[in-house]
C-alpha cells in the first residue's frame, strides 16, 4: 500500500519505477513531493520539467503537470512555460551531466534572469543512464567509464557556480537527510526568483561500483558520517573538511523577478496598439 | 477610412513575417540574433508587449526554440525564427515537437553556407534539412514565400496549419523575401480564418485520437487536467513505451495525419502552364528573377509555365506530375546545388526532360541568367 503521499502525488499505476534498487532517486523524488504538499499547492499550477538522464525520468512517475524534455534543455523549456504562465510554480528536475554539462549555458543564463525556478538536480556524479562515464561532478581522481585512469577534469561545486550566475536561492541536500532537504526545496520554492538545489543523490550502480563505495547502504552511511552542515562547516580548516560535503542553505538573497520585470514592460507599453 | 490606411504599409519581409504571426495570435517569440533574420526578433521585441504577448532573447538558438515550445506547452502560439546555422542548432528540438505533438512555428531564412558561409548573402539550401533535418522519421511541413504579401498570408497559414496538425511548422524564407520591401496589405484579425488547438480530450486520454482520426486534443498545462509529455514514444496518457508495436502505431500515426491531409496542406501556384512546352518550377525569393523573365517574354519570345510550390513539404506531387505528363522541358531554378530538383526528378521521371539551374556563390540569380538557361534549354531540345 503505498503512503497517502504517494498515492497523492505519485503516478502509482506507473510503479515501480526504472530506477536501480538502492537508487537515492527516489528519495530525491519522494522530497519534491513532499515539499509540494507542505506548501499546499495546487497540483494543477504545479508542472515538473526535466531533461534527460536518470534523474529526468522521475518527471513521468509524478502526478503534476510534467514535461520530459531533450538533454539538457529542461531549465530553457521551463523558461518559457514560467513566461507564459507565470502563475504556475515550476520545478525542473535535472541531473548533474543534464543540468551542468550539456545544459550548463542555460542553468547559468537561468540564473543571471533570477526567473523564477525551481532547479533540484539529482546530482549522482556520473552519468548513470548511460553506464558511468565521468561528468561534471564527478571528483577529480574518481574514475567512470570513460575515466578508466581517473579523473583529471576538476569537479563543479554547483550551488557557487549557480550563486556566481544570479540565482538568489542556493543549497544542497542528500539522501540521508531527508527532513533537511524537504525544507531546501520547500524554501526554493517559495524563493520567488531563481533557486538552485543540489541534491547530492546515490548511484550504487555505477559511481558506487567503479570507485569501490560499497552498496547502498555504504554509499548512505558515507552521506550520514560525511555530511556536515553550513555552520558546522564555516568552523572547520580547509584540512578538515577534505571528506566532507556541506549541506544545507548557502545564499538567499531575493532580488526582483524576471516574469514581474517582463510584465512592467507590459504596463508600460501594453494599449498601444499599432495595428 | 482611418483603417483602411493603415491596412497598408511599406514592409519588410521579415516585419511582415512578424505582423501576420501577431495577427493570428502568435503571443510569444524567444529567438537568439542572427542574420539575416533578426530583424523578426526586434520586432517582435517592440510589438509583442504591446499586445500583452512576451519576447524574450534566449542565450542560444537551441533554448529559443525550447523557450517557444514551453511556452506552447502552457497554450500560447508562439515562433522562433533564425538563419542557417541556428537551423541546424534547434533540429533536436523540431523532432521533440514532433513526437510531442507541440505546436509552433520555426521560420528560417535561408543564407549562404555552410557553416557561417557567407552570411548575408541569399540562398535556398536549407530546402532538404527542412524536411530531413533532424533525426528519425518525422512528418514535415514547410511554406516557403515569394514576396512580402505572401510572406504576411502564409505565416497565418503556417500556425494554422500547427496549431491544427499540432505538429511544427518551418517557414522557409531566404534573405531575398526577408530582406525585401513592399508595401502590402495586412489583413486584421478579424477578417482571418484562425485555427486554434482542439484542447478536448478523447477519453479523457490526452494523446488518445478519435475513430479515423491522427490528431490528439492534449490539453494546455494549467488547465486542470495532469499528465505527461515526453520525447519517447507513449501511450495515450503521455507515458514513455518500449513497446515497439505501440512505437509503431505511433509513428504511422505521425506520418499519417499529414499525409491523409495533405490536400489541406499543399499549396501551389501555377502561372501559364495550360499550354506550354516548358516549365519552370521555382520557389521562394526565387520567384522574382523567374517573374522578371517572364515579364520579358514578349521581348525574347520565350514561352513557359512556372509551378510554384508554396507549401514545399509535403511537395505537390501529384499537381507537378500531372502537368509533366504534357510537358517536354521542365527547368527547376532553385539557389542551391540542386535540392527541389531531386524531388521534382523523381517525380517527373521520363515524362519531361529535367533541366536545373542554379547557384551557391551567394549572388541572387538573375532573370538573364534564367533567360539564357531557357534559350539553351529550347536549342538544345530542336
Ligand atoms: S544508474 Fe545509478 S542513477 Fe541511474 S538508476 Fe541506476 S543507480 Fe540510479
Amino acid at each position: 500500500m503505498p503512503s497517502k503521499l504517494i498515492e497523492k502525488h505519485l503516478r502509482t499505476d506507473r510503479l515501480p519505477h526504472i530506477w536501480c534498487p538502492g537508487c537515492g532517486h527516489g528519495i530525491l523524488m519522494r522530497d519534491v513531493c513532499q515539499a509540494i504538499d507542505n506548501l499546499n499547492l495546487d497540483k494543477d499550477m504545479v508542472t515538473i520539467v526535466s531533461g534527460i538522464g536518470c534523474s529526468s525520468r522521475a518527471a513521468g512517475y509524478m502526478n503534476y503537470n510534467t514535461l520530459h524534455t531533450t538533454h539538457g534543455r529542461a531549465i530553457a523549456f521551463a523558461t518559457g512555460i514560467k513566461m507564459a504562465k507565470p502563475e504556475m510554480t515550476v520545478i525542473v528536475i535535472t541531473g548533474d551531466g543534464d543540468a551542468a554539462a550539456i545544459g550548463g549555458n542555460h542553468l547559468i543564463h537561468g540564473c543571471r534572469r533570477n526567473i523564477d525556478l525551481t532547479i533540484v538536480v539529482f546530482n549522482n556524479n556520473t552519468y548513470g543512464m548511460t553506464g558511468g562515464q565521468y561528468s561534471p561532478t564527478t571528483p577529480t581522481g574518481e574514475k567512470g567509464t570513460t575515466a578508466p585512469y581517473g579523473n583529471i577534469d576538476g569537479a563543479f561545486d554547483l550551488p557557487r557556480l549557480a550563486k556566481a550566475a544570479g540565482a538568489t536561492y542556493t543549497a544542497r541536500g542528500d539522501c540521508y537527510h531527508v527532513p533537511l532537504t524537504i525544507k531546501l526545496i520547500e524554501n526554493g520554492i517559495k524563493n520567488h526568483g531563481f533557486s538552485f538545489i543540489d541534491a547530492t543523490s546515490i548511484c550504487p550502480t555505477y559511481y558506487g561500483r567503479k570507485n569501490k563505495k560499497g552498496g547502498p547502504i555504504d554509499m548512505m552511511h558515507w552521506q550520514e558520517k560525511n555530511c556536515i552542515s553550513k555552520t558546522k562547516a564555516d568552523k572547520l580548516s580547509k584540512e578538515e573538511l577534505e571528506d566532507k560535503l556541506v549541506i544545507g542553505e548557502f545564499y538567499n538573497e531575493p532580488k526582483e523577478e524576471y516574469t514581474d520585470l517582463y510584465q512592467t514592460i507590459i504596463d508600460k507599453v501594453g494599449g498601444k496598439r499599432n495595428v | 477610412m482611418a483603417t483602411n490606411r493603415c491596412r497598408f504599409k511599406l514592409l519588410q519581409g521579415n516585419e511582415a513575417c512578424v505582423e501576420g504571426a501577431l495577427a493570428v495570435g502568435m503571443r510569444f517569440y524567444a529567438g537568439y540574433p542572427i542574420t539575416p533574420s533578426t530583424e523578426i526578433a526586434e520586432r517582435s521585441s517592440v510589438r509583442l508587449p504591446q499586445l500583452g504577448g512576451k519576447f524574450i532573447q534566449m542565450e542560444d538558438e537551441i533554448s529559443s526554440i525550447a523557450a517557444a515550445l514551453g511556452a506552447s506547452v502552457a497554450g500560447v502560439k508562439s515562433m522562433t525564427a533564425t538563419s542557417g546555422p541556428g537551423f541546424s542548432l534547434k533540429q533536436e528540438n523540431i523532432g521533440y515537437a514532433a513526437i510531442a505533438e507541440i505546436p509552433i512555428v520555426i521560420v528560417d531564412v535561408q543564407r549562404s553556407g555552410p557553416s557561417t558561409g557567407l552570411p548575408t548573402s541569399p540562398s535556398q539550401g536549407d530546402v532538404m534539412q527542412a524536411k530531413w533535418g533532424t533525426h528519425g522519421d518525422h512528418p514535415t511541413i514547410a511554406i516557403s514565400p515569394t514576396s512580402v504579401q505572401s510572406t504576411y498570408n502564409e505565416i497565418i497559414r503556417a500556425f494554422n496549419l500547427s496549431e491544427r496538425f499540432r505538429t511544427p511548422v518551418i517557414f522557409l524564407m531566404d534573405e531575398v523575401v526577408g530582406h525585401m520591401r513592399e508595401g502590402i496589405e495586412l489583413i486584421p484579425t478579424e477578417e482571418l480564418e484562425i485555427i486554434d488547438r482542439n484542447e478536448k480530450m478523447i477519453n479523457g486520454l490526452p494523446y488518445a485520437v478519435g475513430e479515423r482520426e491522427y490528431i490528439p486534443h492534449m490539453p494546455s498545462f494549467g488547465t486542470g487536467s495532469l499528465y505527461n509529455i515526453t520525447g519517447l514514444f507513449h501511450d495515450d496518457e503521455g507515458f514513455p513505451t518500449n513497446d515497439n508495436k505501440m512505437a509503431h502505431d505511433e509513428g504511422l500515426r505521425l506520418m499519417k495525419k499529414i499525409e491523409v491531409y495533405k490536400d489541406d496542406i499543399i499549396k501551389y501556384e501555377t502561372i501559364d502552364t495550360d499550354d506550354c512546352d516548358t516549365l519552370i518550377v521555382c520557389y521562394g525569393g526565387t520567384m522574382r528573377a523567374v517573374l522578371g523573365a517572364k515579364e520579358r517574354a514578349k521581348e525574347t519570345g520565350l514561352k513557359f509555365g512556372i509551378f510554384n510550390p508554396i507549401t514545399i513539404w509535403p511537395f505537390p506531387e501529384e499537381k507537378l506530375a500531372e502537368l509533366s505528363k504534357k510537358i517536354k522541358n521542365i527547368l527547376v531554378v532553385e539557389h542551391n546545388y540542386g535540392q527541389i530538383l531531386l524531388t521534382v526528378q523523381r517525380i517527373v521521371k521520363d515524362n519531361s526532360n529535367v533541366h536545373f539551374l542554379g547557384k551557391i556563390d551567394g549572388t541572387t540569380i538573375s532573370p538573364d541568367e534564367i533567360i539564357k538557361k531557357l534559350q539553351e534549354v529550347n536549342s538544345n531540345a530542336q
